[in-house]
């Protein structure tokens, strides 16, 4: 199954019941998906106006307590980050997918991983995050997009799954879990009081600054109980690399074959492959860099997710960085002859 | 002794925060009476704008949600799509309906979405101190046309429920005015109208109520209602543009 | 076993078809696989290519860089990818596409690779099995590389391929055997 697809399918079996989107190549398939079967299982699709519209159709779907999503591509993500800083305002939960491509700007339609700093950082203005799933597989996606609707539940904040071009267009087998999809009391959503209790209002408006800052600092204990539970992170022969090569996504893929490649050659290398970029698996990446001499980031960007390796050692010992960027992909070929530049330095 | 005169229930016992004056309190009310009379506060869902009436969650007791400027419709969209069988109306201004959220408001009514906009017109953005709204008028002071609305430079205002009626998604697209008790009462009555459009599932509903801004409008609130009827209702003329059985028209396949 | 395959092409000329029909076949036969598609923004046409994994343990980059199989379907893809066949590997090209000269000068430039060249495009057109060329060249792909077999190649056929189009089944088998038998 195509990732796009998985993921859209993944969605439907997690219990989306309303999808806004709007066009953006390349991940056109994932509404296409939804366009074709949410009718069928009592859902709705609409194809909205805007990005900007579409978001904000996720804002009143998400506050009417059911669960919904919307999915595009990098400039539609810019533009839906007005609604995503509303619904992190309002404490509305919803399942955003960014299939990246290469920018700034238009950019290009090729993979990439340029949206990192705006995923883990800048996903709407205020004091607000986004749970933030990597994906690396087809099947990856769709466990992700389960665990992204039902933490987004649970804390009632916006998650991100983060995938790339190369991953949503990638055909892989898949296995769907048999297991039905959790349901969430809401007794906040304005679903009409009918009577029998207060009205429930919506809202990021908070005029007092005491109780605007109280706001904010509730949430932010939330942000501290998620960073220290729901961490995820898969290390791949860590425990004796001398060098950690750190990458996610489609990246990481790649990683692992160059990572294959060295061990033949007998280079003790690993690859710590973070699946949450917010919480980043800190202790994780601790643990898998215990034996290194150094470690090596590898994006499809000039450098970004590298900020989070460094502060998670506190720069404790070197990080080198490698990327490729505009829908450029790295190849095994091209880690493999960074590992092995690092590694015969001696470092 | 009996009760001859009480707040509406959907109506909350907040004080309101409009100026003296202003006539948003009498549009909440008409809201909230018509609420009351169909017996539907408990399935209503209203989403309010940015603007003066952004408070307006704090002021209607049915479920409410506040939205980013100009999305209303959007946020609207959401919850009817997510709950078709409720109510769901939003409460917008005219640069929420005419300016930043254009597109919301044009798409709403073309996809003829079975929601109400109560479109409140007082031809300046209240909230922010006055400046030029999408309606107003040519020649008008605000802070930003300081010297008078100059269509050379800015244009010339929305007429928004024309433009709208031209639209197959429109059931009802109508403009009335709250300046004398007769406008106040047509108000009501195609508030109402809108509102059981949207238990018939007849399609998208607008209202555009024309309002008074004394404060901005630097008037007293006797001579705002003068303006409103001397210049707005000639440039915006009361009436019913459109009233249409949308789901039995020649276009429908 | 990690087989990496890389069909490259025109748009329209069926390259993710073949691509497809390969990773089912694969999957069926319990190895691990992947297919990832890279295409320009043209829907028919452009260049197209497509990247099949076909291996025993979980697949590192689906992307192929350096591949193992080459199916080239024209003369600009046979010059793009001959340099980044592995030493040793396959090319297998549809000479009614790519011309005589680009075919020797591949041959040249890489004598470690075994290039099989047949006009997949005129047996198609000669036997009713127009568009079929993708099928030919992967029959011969099969042939020489026996990376699938015969039952998971139809069964794979059965699964892309609608039961409503029992014929363009029939004929996918038919090209198929016509490439896997060309010598």
């Amino acid at each position: 199954m195509k990732g796009n697809e998985a993921l859209a399918e993944a969605a439907i079996r997690a219990g989306c019941k309303c999808f806004f989107g709007y066009p953006i190549t390349p991940q056109t398939e994932v509404a296409a998906y939804f366009a074709k079967k949410l009718p069928k299982v009592g859902g709705t699709f609409l194809q909205a106006e805007s990005e900007v519209a579409a978001i904000n159709m996720v804002y009143g779907a998400a506050a009417a307590g059911v669960r919904t999503m919307t999915s595009s591509s990098s400039p539609g993500i810019s533009l839906k980050t007005e609604g995503i800083s509303y619904i992190c305002g309002a404490d509305l939960p919803c399942v955003i997918i960014n299939v990246q491509r290469g920018g700034p700007g238009l950019g290009g339609i090729q993979p990439s991983q340029a949206d990192y700093f705006q995923a883990t950082r800048a996903l709407g203005h205020g004091d607000s995050r986004v749970i933030v799933f990597a994906p690396s597989s087809v099947q990856e996606m769709v466990n992700v997009v389960n665990d992204a609707f039902n933490l987004a539940d649970t804390y009632r904040m916006p998650a991100m799954i983060l995938a790339d071009g190369l991953l949503g267009q990638m055909m892989e087998p898949v296995e769907f879990p048999e297991t039905e999809a959790k349901t969430f009391d809401k007794p906040w959503a304005t679903t009409g009081h009918a009577n029998a209790r207060e009205h429930n209002i919506a809202n990021s408006l908070y005029l007092k600054p005491d109780v605007l800052e109280k706001s904010i600092i509730d949430r932010a204990a939330r942000y501290a109980e998620i960073e220290k539970e729901h961490t995820k992170a898969d290390c791949y022969l860590t425990d004796d690399a001398e060098i950690v090569v750190c990458a996610y996504g489609a990246t990481a893929r790649i990683c692992k074959s160059a990572v294959n490649a060295a061990r033949e050659k007998g280079i003790k290398a690993g690859l710590f492959r973070p699946v949450t970029l917010w919480p980043y698996p800190k202790k994780e990446l601790i643990k898998a860099s215990e034996n290194a001499k150094c470690l090596l980031t590898v994006e499809m960007s000039t450098g970004q997710m590298i900020e989070d390796v460094k502060l998670s050692i506190d720069c404790k010992k070197p990080v080198h960085f490698y990327g490729r960027t505009g829908g450029i992909i790295p190849t095994p070929a091209e880690v493999l002859e960074q590992i092995e530049k690092l590694t015969g330095e001696g470092v | 002794m009996s009760v001859v005169f009480s707040k509406p229930h959907a109506l909350t016992d907040a004080v309101l925060h409009y100026c003296p004056g202003c006539t948003h309190g009498i549009i909440h009310r008409l809201v909230a009476e018509v609420i009351d009379e169909m017996g539907i506060e408990g399935d209503t869902i209203g989403v309010c704008p940015v603007g003066c009436s952004v408070m307006a969650y704090d002021y209607f007791n049915c479920d409410m949600i506040e939205a980013a400027h100009g999305r209303a419709p959007a946020v609207a969209t959401g919850v009817k799509r997510a709950l078709p069988d409720k109510f769901v109306f939003t409460y917008q201004g005219d640069g929420d309906v005419a300016a930043i959220g254009t597109a919301e408001t044009v798409h709403a009514a073309a996809r003829g979405e079975n929601i109400v906009i109560v479109f409140v017109n007082n031809t300046t953005y209240g909230m922010t101190g006055g400046q030029m709204a999408p309606t107003t008028l040519p020649g008008q002071i605000t802070q930003t046309t300081p010297f008078g609305r100059d269509t050379a430079v800015n244009g010339f205002p929305v007429r928004v429920v024309e433009m709208l009626a031209t639209l197959s998604g429109t059931a009802l697209a109508a403009r009335t005015a709250v300046d004398t008790v007769p406008h106040v009462r047509e108000t009501k009555k195609m508030i109402r109208k809108a509102f059981e459009n949207q238990k018939n599932k007849a399609g998208f509903s607008v209202v555009e109520v024309l309002s008074t801004c004394p404060t901005n409008w630097g008037m007293s609130p006797v001579d705002a209602l003068e303006r409103l009827r001397k210049d707005m209702i000639p440039y915006y003329p009361l009436g019913v543009y459109k009233d249409a059985d949308i789901h039995n028209s020649p276009e429908v396949k | 076993m990690n087989t990496n395959i890389l069909i490259a092409g025109f748009g329209g000329q069926g390259i993710l078809f073949a691509g497809k029909i390969l990773v089912y076949a694969g999957l069926m036969a319990g190895k691990e696989v992947s297919w990832l598609p890279s295409y320009g923004p043209e829907m028919r046409g452009g260049t197209c290519n497509c990247s099949v994994v076909i291996a025993d343990a979980p697949i590192g980059s689906p992307l192929v860089t350096t591949p193992d199989v080459l199916m080239a379907l024209n003369t600009p893809s046979l010059d793009k990818f001959i340099e980044t066949v592995v030493e040793g590997g396959i090319v297998i090209a549809d000479s009614t596409m790519i011309e005589q000269s680009a075919i020797d000068a591949a041959a040249k430039s890489r004598p470690d690779v075994k290039i099989f060249s047949l006009p997949a495009t005129e047996l198609a057109d000669n036997n009713d099995l127009q568009g079929g060329a993708n099928i030919i060249l992967l029959g011969k792909l099969i042939g020489e590389t026996g990376i699938i077999s015969d039952e998971h190649f139809k069964a794979a056929v059965d699964k892309v391929v609608p039961p409503t189009k029992q014929k363009l089944r029939d004929n996918d088998v038919r090209a198929m055997k016509m490439g896997a038998e060309y010598a």
